[in-house]
């Protein structure tokens, strides 16, 4: 059990920046994950608190204690890496073994430790193969294994699952929720995959281009996008974003299609006319007879509920994308309305979320 | 296709036998004749009346020695390139220090320079060290392989950085690493490299003529050499059995590395 806190953290390569001013605080036990694209900087992030690249500036504190120019080794920090990066030569419990030997336990210690990780872990059975005659799964857990073995004070995660199929994806995602718990290991969480981020973290921290977008829990993150690439990336199908204006003295939207969107939450700052973009889940798209034309560009059942993709004729054919419960209606025009109580109002210049 | 019933493979494949084999064939039988007959050009290609005479006459003078020193500089030779060029592989594939590169590249530009091109520095570098017509002079000087460094950089870049990465989490050290990651990870090439320099250890020739003069340092090739006199009359049957007897170990290192590195290539289970 054991805090961390980033203060200040930046890394450049060269006259790049990948990430700038990082500030993050984990409880005890916390497990918070780190979600962007590819190259925002997540990984690097989570190599800096490893110890395996130095920070250009900032500090690493765990439970209190500057580590940022400490080796890698001497930081009571275990990761699980992408590629699982088992030692090809040695059996799963040497793999497991490995660290506690360099640490100098005693024998009994070790197979004690081991065996304890290996039964958590439903590996005893495989604690003589070699990692090439397991399965994908297998590899997962005893990489797994070797960073529970340790007891450090801090888990850190790099895509553990991206290697993985789709079924066993979920199984594993599950598994590493309930040990986490269990362990109560203050972690670090590196993906790119937005279920993962949502179902695992505590508190999410969206990164875009090496800059923290957001930093809350799961459903604030996906209830309040602090900005349009936030409310872009978490959430599948994505959010729709349609171009409006601020209008009758700020407590409304014009939408381009048509439709005026009063605001439930309260007056938005800003002279008339300024230009907004205004979210909306396509969970939230309703059916509405009266409400705007929507020309339907392809349909895609998928049993409980059916995906339209469309666009709004009216409006520069903005593409449109609907998520409706059961089957698709019949016809090429759907007739939709937003509810004002699900929109998400953005400022069109800088992305930010008008609160 | 079977490919037990081709008979133009087989054709082929016999041909190709009877190639490298005839000139061996054809030792053997001559160190199973009479010396004098060879001498006036009537070798045999069938087994003559001499039986292994010849073996045991050669046995019993230098010849057992002369095998020691080729093994003992074969094997030095073989094990100080593979320690060398290990060490120097991992230095340039691990770290970044300054002047890499340039080490790098001063090792690969010597692989433009055999033994024979440098043998006068070299001869005279190991008088200077008074290491002429001495043990540790067969084989010191041959022991730096650029070669063998390149193929185990080659070998060590391959290896993953998070390979490197979860071993330094883990708390391994740099000489820890080499040890107990790179060196298992990388063990079948290095039996097949060691396969290689043995033979090429084995075979030297050059090097070992000029630096020791002294009989009792004489390898089994020269050995050989020495034998076939131009002067004199050459005891041919024997010259034909230590040649056979020379063969011999280097065959016996190829038939059993090989077994270890194809066994290092294909365990599967254990």
């Amino acid at each position: 059990m054991a805090t961390l806190e980033l203060a200040g953290l930046r890394k450049c390569f060269g006259a790049t920046d990948v990430l700038r001013q990082i500030d993050l605080s984990l409880a005890s036990g916390e497990m918070l994950v780190i979600v962007g694209a590819s190259g925002c900087g997540k990984s690097t992030l989570l190599r800096m608190v490893a110890g395996l690249e130095p920070p250009t500036a900032g500090r690493i504190l765990l439970d209190g204690r500057d580590i940022t120019s400490e080796d890698p080794s001497a930081r009571d920090i275990a990761m699980v890496f992408q590629n699982y990066a088992l030692y090809p030569h040695m059996t799963v419990f040497d793999n497991m073994a490995y660290g506690l030997r360099i640490r100098g336990l005693s024998r009994e210690d070790i197979s004690r430790r081991v065996d304890e990780s290996a039964a958590l872990l439903g590996l005893s059975e495989l604690l003589n193969r070699k990692p090439r005659q397991l399965s994908g799964g297998q590899r997962q857990r005893v990489a797994m294994g070797r960073a529970i073995v340790r007891e450090p004070k801090l888990f850190l995660f790099d895509e553990p699952l991206s290697n993985l199929d789709a079924t066993l994806r979920v199984r594993t995602r599950a598994e590493i929720r309930r040990l986490q718990r269990r362990l109560g290991v203050t972690s670090l969480y590196v993906t790119h995959d937005q279920v993962e981020a949502m179902t695992l973290g505590d508190r999410l921290l969206v990164l875009h281009e090496g800059r923290p977008a957001q930093l809350a829990t799961p459903m604030e993150v996906f209830e309040h996008p602090a900005d349009t690439y936030v409310a872009g990336f978490i959430g599948a199908p994505a959010m729709n974003f349609l171009p409006a204006v601020l209008t009758d003295a700020g407590t409304a939207a014009k939408l381009e299609a048509g439709p005026l969107l009063r605001f439930v939450d309260g007056r938005r700052e800003g002279p008339e006319g300024k230009a907004l973009t205004i979210g909306i889940r396509p969970e939230h798209i309703l059916i509405d007879p009266d409400g705007v034309p929507i020309r339907i560009d392809l349909v895609e059942p998928l049993g409980s509920e059916t995906l339209v993709h469309g666009r709004i004729a009216a409006s520069g054919e903005s593409p449109l994308v609907i998520r409706l419960a059961g089957r698709a209606p019949e016809g090429e025009i759907l007739s939709v309305g937003f509810p004002p109580e699900e929109i998400h109002v953005f400022d069109a210049e800088t992305g930010l979320r008008l609160p | 296709m079977n490919p037990g019933r081709d008979p133009v493979a087989h054709i082929v494949l016999l041909f190709g036998v009877i190639l490298f084999v005839a000139p061996l064939w054809l030792v053997f039988a001559g160190s199973t004749q009479d010396p004098a007959a060879i001498a006036r050009g009537e070798l045999s290609f069938l087994p003559g009346h001499e039986g292994f005479s010849a073996y045991a006459r050669v046995l019993n003078g230098p010849v057992p020695r002369m095998l020691l020193v080729s093994f003992g500089m074969a094997m030095a030779i073989a094990i100080g390139k593979i320690v060398i060029s290990v060490l120097s592989a991992f230095a340039i594939a691990f770290f970044r220090f300054p002047g890499r590169q340039v080490a790098f590249w001063l090792i690969f530009i010597t692989l433009m320079l055999p033994v024979e091109v440098r043998i006068i520095p070299t001869y005279s570098v190991m008088s200077d060290l008074g290491l002429i017509n001495t043990f540790t002079g067969l084989w010191l000087p041959l022991i730096a392989s650029a070669t063998a460094t390149l193929l185990f950089r080659q070998v060590f870049v391959a290896i993953p950085d998070e390979l490197v990465e979860a071993a330094r989490m883990d708390g391994a050290g740099p000489l820890r690493f080499l040890w107990d990651i790179v060196i298992p990870v990388s063990a079948a090439n290095i039996a097949a490299l060691f396969v290689i320099l043995f033979v090429y250890g084995w075979n030297q020739y050059l090097w070992p003529l000029l630096v020791a003069t002294n009989p009792g340092l004489d390898t089994i090739v020269i050995g050989i050499v020495k034998m076939i006199a131009v002067e004199t009359e050459t005891d041919w049957s024997a010259a034909m059995a230590t040649a056979m007897l020379a063969l011999l170990p280097p065959v016996v290192v190829v038939v059993l590395m090989q077994r270890w590195f194809v066994a290092g290539l294909t365990e599967v289970e254990k």
